[in-house]
């Protein structure tokens, strides 16, 4: 596709998308169950639960019982989707994952919004940005984080179809819908958004629009970027990697997230022992967040679209050399 | 479904396994083994409805169990072994390497029996009520049973559960506490007193009955079979089980010390002596 033919004229939540996705998945599947623990309209799960109220279990504020509940469910044949944020999905929780579903290889899905800072007002107590890194080490668990509303509903239905463990990351604020409506997705296969011959940027949630449109004013100066949306960070689409890094020869990593232990950690691991190339990274340097609105947070905490400017910029200067 | 004296006897060489598994890879846990020997013989030879063979994760139609203080393996896999979920002799590779007989129990391995991982303690209950909630919606009128230690209670996450069984009126479940007062530091009433744990049980809403003789396996059985009487009634039920660490081996018995430690080859000959050969033979 081409860079000016990517455009948004609307924006929602992807924690939206991920309602839609459950409510249109619970009429297609009567395995599917939905717990929370105390969040049910933030996560959007009030429509499933309005439509199958017997299918819906609210556990309270307790996620550790209701990680508990909900690798039981799995192992009794339901498909469990839990809802709360990333922060209590993930950190809060990790031992239960790890233990009752993980190493269990439980079929049951994560389901994590208000990842990042883009959480806003709430501060640092809510807002993970560790979620990624502590999600990917977990073996045999899938890691998402779909770019917007569209593709959070299509991730949403789709790994239903998967037997095993998921963490679905999505967020808070509205953010700008470009990618096709009803689109089929699938775990694993990175998106290529637009070709480009100087550098490629590896972006993921969020930051894959922010990338869109820093790839728009550096195409005006001159630089062709190519885009790959990484809505599956594990197991991650190396071959399209690749594919991409052997051509361009350099690598941004955009993500809201910290940079250790994040998506840039992935692609860097997968890179340097195949195809070592100059490589920069966009995330939180080693920092908790704080509050203020989203976008002021995106700037101060290195996240906008300043920043994948200055990234591909550094990249390139390394790559001649 | 087998007689009295077949359950003991049985129970007597699940004992001697125990000791010998133990002793074979010089770790493992003998202490809540021995105490929790007559729960386990109860409750797979005469109380469950299960199929061995082919073993099925999801269980329907069948009573399921989930063990929760995964640490007393020893004894869930010798009653799993005698009870046709795998070969006998497997028991010999406990907690050594490429065995599916981990030190504490996993699915990983695809070990039959096992529906869940546990070790890392307070998970257990959580979900056994997740199993008993999907056992709801299926409409499957089977039971689930959970067995959970005493100190194990400590953790946090075990009275979210309680809490969350009574609300959602989980009656299809009975969950057991092994009440031992042992854990590895020493008495749970000096390491973390647990209080008046029926009244507790109680205030969370749940149906209390108290087993005194929780190595009396007539008196295993009969308990096992009155809480199964009790559910169905809107609310969850326990049960507290007295029993007592390391019975059935004298210089074993009582103490937290035999938790989780091997004997060595003296005391190992001196509990085998302890503990009568049976007509099932050791693996």
């Amino acid at each position: 596709m081409k860079l000016d033919e990517i455009t948004s004229t609307a924006s929602r939540a992807t924690r939206e998308g991920f309602g839609a996705g459950l409510l249109e998945l619970g009429r297609q599947n009567p395995n599917v169950v939905g717990l929370t623990a105390d969040l049910m309209e933030s996560l959007q799960m009030h429509h499933f639960q309005a439509a199958f109220p017997e299918r819906f279990f609210q556990v309270g504020i307790a996620e550790a019982n209701m990680m508990g509940i909900a690798a039981g469910l799995a192992t009794g044949g339901k498909i469990p989707y839990t809802g709360t944020f990333a922060n209590f999905s993930t950190g809060r929780v990790y031992d239960q994952i790890r233990q009752s579903i993980a190493y269990s290889h439980k079929n049951v899905k994560i389901c994590a919004s208000h990842a990042g800072v883009t959480l806003g007002e709430d501060g640092a107590t809510h807002q993970i940005l560790e979620d990624i890194g502590m999600m990917r080490m977990l073996p045999g668990m899938v890691v998402l984080n779909p770019c917007d509303f569209n593709q959070t509903k299509a991730a949403t239905i789709a790994i239903a179809e998967y037997h095993g463990p998921v963490y679905l990351r999505f967020g808070r604020p509205a953010w700008p819908i470009f990618t096709p409506e009803n689109q089929k997705f699938r775990i694993g296969k990175a998106l290529h958004l637009t070709s480009g011959k100087d550098v490629t940027i590896f972006a993921t949630g969020h930051l894959v629009w922010t990338s869109i449109e820093a790839a728009k004013e550096l195409a005006a100066q001159g630089i062709s970027c190519e885009v790959i949306n990484i809505h599956t960070i594990k197991p991650l689409d190396e071959e399209a990697i690749l594919d991409s890094v052997s051509k361009t020869r350099a690598v941004v990593v955009a993500e809201e997230h910290q940079r250790n232990g994040g998506l840039g950690d992935a692609i860097a691991n997968l890179l340097v022992h195949q195809l070592p190339v100059p490589m920069e990274y966009v995330g939180v340097k080693d920092a908790f967040g704080e509050s203020g609105k989203p976008t002021e947070l995106l700037d101060k905490f290195g996240l906008g679209k300043k920043d994948v400017l200055w990234a591909v910029k550094d990249v390139l200067d390394r790559k001649r050399g | 479904m087998a007689d009295i004296s077949q359950l003991k006897e049985l129970a007597a060489q699940v004992r001697r396994d125990i000791v010998r598994m133990v002793y074979n890879c010089q770790s493992g846990h003998p202490g809540g083994s021995l105490g929790c020997t007559e729960f386990f013989v109860a409750l797979y030879g005469n109380v469950l409805k299960h199929k061995p063979k082919p073993f099925k994760m999801e269980g329907k139609g069948q009573d399921v169990f989930f063990l929760s203080n995964g640490h007393i393996s020893p004894v869930w896999y010798s009653v799993l072994a005698r009870s046709g979920y795998f070969e006998v002799k497997e028991l010999n590779t406990f907690r050594k390497i490429n065995s599916r007989l981990q030190g504490h129990p996993a699915t990983h391995e695809g070990l039959p029996g096992v529906r869940i991982a546990s070790g890392s303690l307070g998970q257990g209950i959580s979900v056994a009520i997740g199993a008993a909630l999907a056992k709801r919606l299926d409409q499957d009128k089977r039971w689930v049973f959970c067995l959970t230690g005493d100190g194990e209670l400590e953790e946090g996450q075990c009275w979210e559960a309680i809490m969350a069984a009574a609300h959602h009126k989980v009656d299809n479940l009975v969950v057991t506490v092994d009440w031992n007062g042992q854990q590895i530091d020493g008495p749970t009433e000096q390491v973390m007193s647990l209080g008046n744990l029926p009244a507790k049980w109680k205030a969370f809403g749940w149906d209390v009955l108290i087993l005194e003789e929780g190595n009396n396996l007539e008196a295993v059985i009969a308990m096992l079979k009155r809480a199964k009487r009790r559910t169905g009634k809107g609310k969850p039920v326990v049960i507290l089980m007295k029993t007592q660490m390391g019975h059935g081996v004298d210089f074993m018995v009582g103490t937290h010390k035999w938790h989780g430690k091997a004997p060595n080859a003296e005391q190992f000959e001196l509990a085998m002596k302890q503990l009568p050969e049976t007509s099932l033979g050791d693996y």
